[in-house]
């Protein structure tokens, strides 16, 4: 189902513990999962019994952040699952970010 | 992004984590988050939020329900005078003042609030307010501190500070037992960072509420601190306090210092007492959100062990320009030099401000002129040499105060130097260094003279050295050019 996204809007996946917020995002509507499945805005929407549809689990880190190709798109990951986000059917890819040390 | 999403983000992902607070009075992220949203229910209809005290443990509540309301917060100086004070608060009309227990009775123009009574009074049960999504909307005003002139309100939007944080903190990356502890003031902008990039990171924050060498070790030990950050006046009076004594803070990952050129003796003596923990040179200023540069452990490490030269005197360094932000250093054309030749410190990234109340300073292609004077070495390190401001011309010469004053600090006895231009008729401008003398130490101005000349040239010889107890300095460590320059301006030439 396709839906929008504002940087700073918030995608809980509907079928596991996965929690994700926009970073990054397209002008227009987009064709959104996580766990295979179009997320949701808040716990209480999630789906009973639900399940992380197959190739679309393996697990979400805390603190990555997850990028289609182009860079069109960027969620970040505030809360672990075993759900993975993917953009048009196509799984997003972890982002390599360089390690700073703390500053302040 | 703005900020208010990084509530949402911390209520997902350390709802149970103990975010603020001491141990004794924790609160976990779910709290903040209800906290916030209640005082942002409160908040709405003012125009901004002053907050004109100490640290506070659970000030960031404070800072983040201003985001969630979607108006500016504004940390004030509490320490200055009163009617300094009362005129920068002033300057927000329509404000909500929060204050600490001995500033309140001090605000004049407003009635303020105690910071722990607003907290106190947060109602359980409000109407609950959407936050705004608009990131180009003011999170900040911090007051710059003017050492060389009137306070300027320098704004940050909450796109500048979310890029700052996204670019080089890591959400959660904080292990569960990490604590910073914080002893620069919220007027500051390194106090504004670390609230914002510790909340980010998921560390617990522990106030210092004002700095006293044994009480900051002390607290380390106490709290299982992992993190700190210091001024370097700061580190001078731990080291001295330490007088040669290992800190025994085994807790200590890691100590960042910044806001001021520290003195490479005080730094190599607390690497030396503190040999376990990693040390970080932050360089930033409050109009480029905080740090842009970073000297970090590993550079320490290699700048102490090294038997090059070029790699040892990186320890003087403010390191590498975060990978987000560009850097230029241009001459007096505005032409870019090549490395190591020194000129104007260029900045241009999304973190960078470069804006005040009275407008933008940036120029037509986005570069902000932060007036400081540096070079970066071949590697890509950054030393920073002053303020152009206080450059010294003499007989059309371009003489950097530092130069002199690291020869002068590196001579046994010169506990602290400034070295300022005065008005000479026949050089433009005459060299004169100020002097602390370290206790019981007896210098003789001829041989300090010498010692310039012998390691720089004639023309960088101070024509007068000076001796005097003390040397100006702001709370957050910066030496008071100005007043030094009044003071010695009165002087006989």
């Amino acid at each position: 189902m396709a839906m929008t996204l504002k940087p700073g809007t918030r995608l809980l996946s509907a079928v596991c513990s996965t929690e994700m917020i926009a970073v990054k995002a397209p002008a227009g509507e987009v064709d959104l999962t996580i766990g295979g499945v179009t997320p949701v805005a808040s716990a209480a929407d999630r789906i009973d019994g639900g399940e992380v549809a197959a190739g679309h689990g393996g697990g979400a880190s805390m603190g990555k952040r997850y990028v289609d190709e182009a860079e069109t798109i960027e969620l970040l990951c505030t809360k672990p699952g075993e759900g993975v986000p993917a953009l048009g059917g196509e799984l997003l890819q972890l982002k390599e970010a360089k390690a700073l040390p703390a500053s302040d | 992004m703005h900020l208010s999403s990084l509530v949402e983000m911390v209520e997902s992902g350390f709802g149970d984590r103990v975010l603020l607070g001491s141990s004794a009075v924790p609160v976990t992220g779910a709290e903040f988050g209800r906290r916030v949203r209640s005082g942002a229910a409160t908040i709405s209809g003012h125009r901004a939020v002053v907050y004109v005290g100490e640290n506070h443990p659970l000030l960031p509540i404070a800072l983040f329900a201003s985001a969630w309301a979607g108006v500016p917060f504004v940390p004030v100086n509490y320490r200055l005078e009163d009617h300094h004070m009362n005129a920068l608060v002033d300057r927000q009309q329509g404000a909500l003042v929060l204050a600490d227990v001995a500033t309140a009775p001090r605000v004049t123009g407003h009635s303020a609030i105690v910071l722990d009574d607003w907290l106190e009074s947060l109602p359980v049960e409000f109407e609950a307010i959407d936050p705004p999504f608009d990131d180009d909307g003011i999170a900040i005003v911090l007051y710059t501190s003017g050492t060389t002139s009137e306070p300027k309100s320098a704004l940050l939007r909450h796109r500048h500070l979310m890029a700052y944080l996204l670019g080089s903190v890591e959400f959660g990356g904080a292990g569960e037992d990490e604590a910073v502890l914080v002893s620069v003031p919220p007027y500051h902008v390194a106090g504004m960072a670390n609230m914002l990039s510790n909340t980010f990171a998921g560390r617990r924050i522990v106030y210092l509420r004002s700095f006293d060498a044994q009480i900051w070790l002390e607290t380390i030990r106490a709290e299982g601190i992992t993190n700190a950050m210091v001024v370097p006046t700061m580190l001078a009076r731990i080291v001295e306090d330490l007088d040669g004594r290992p800190a025994n803070v085994p807790t200590l990952r890691s100590l960042s210092y910044g806001g001021a050129k520290v003195s490479e003796r005080v730094l190599r003596a607390a690497l030396k007492l503190l040999p376990d923990t990693g040390f970080v040179n932050a360089y930033g200023l409050t109009e480029t959100a905080s740090t842009i540069a970073v000297l970090g452990p590993d550079d320490h490490r290699a700048a102490i062990e090294s038997d090059d030269p070029v790699v040892r005197r990186r320890l003087s360094s403010a390191g590498q320009v975060l990978p987000m932000v560009e850097i230029e250093i241009r001459g007096e054309s505005d032409e870019i030099l090549p490395p190591g030749e020194t000129g104007m410190i260029y900045l241009r990234g999304e973190q960078i401000s470069g804006e005040y109340a009275s407008g933008s300073v940036l120029d037509e292609h986005g570069w902000f002129c932060t007036r400081d004077r540096g070079f970066i070495d071949a590697d890509g390190y950054l030393f920073i040499e002053g303020r152009s401001d206080d450059t010294i011309i003499r007989g059309g010469e371009n003489i950097a105060p530092a130069e002199i004053e690291e020869v002068l600090l590196a001579q046994p006895g010169v506990a602290e130097v400034c070295v300022v231009g005065l008005p000479d008729d026949e050089w433009g401008q005459r060299i004169v260094a100020a002097i602390v003398p370290s206790s019981g130490a007896r210098l003789d101005a001829e041989q300090l003279r010498a010692a310039v000349r012998a390691e720089l040239r004639g023309s960088k010889t101070p024509e007068l050295v000076v001796f005097r107890d003390a040397l100006p300095h702001t709370e957050t460590g910066k030496l008071l050019r100005r007043v030094v320059v009044q003071e010695l301006a009165d002087l006989p030439s």
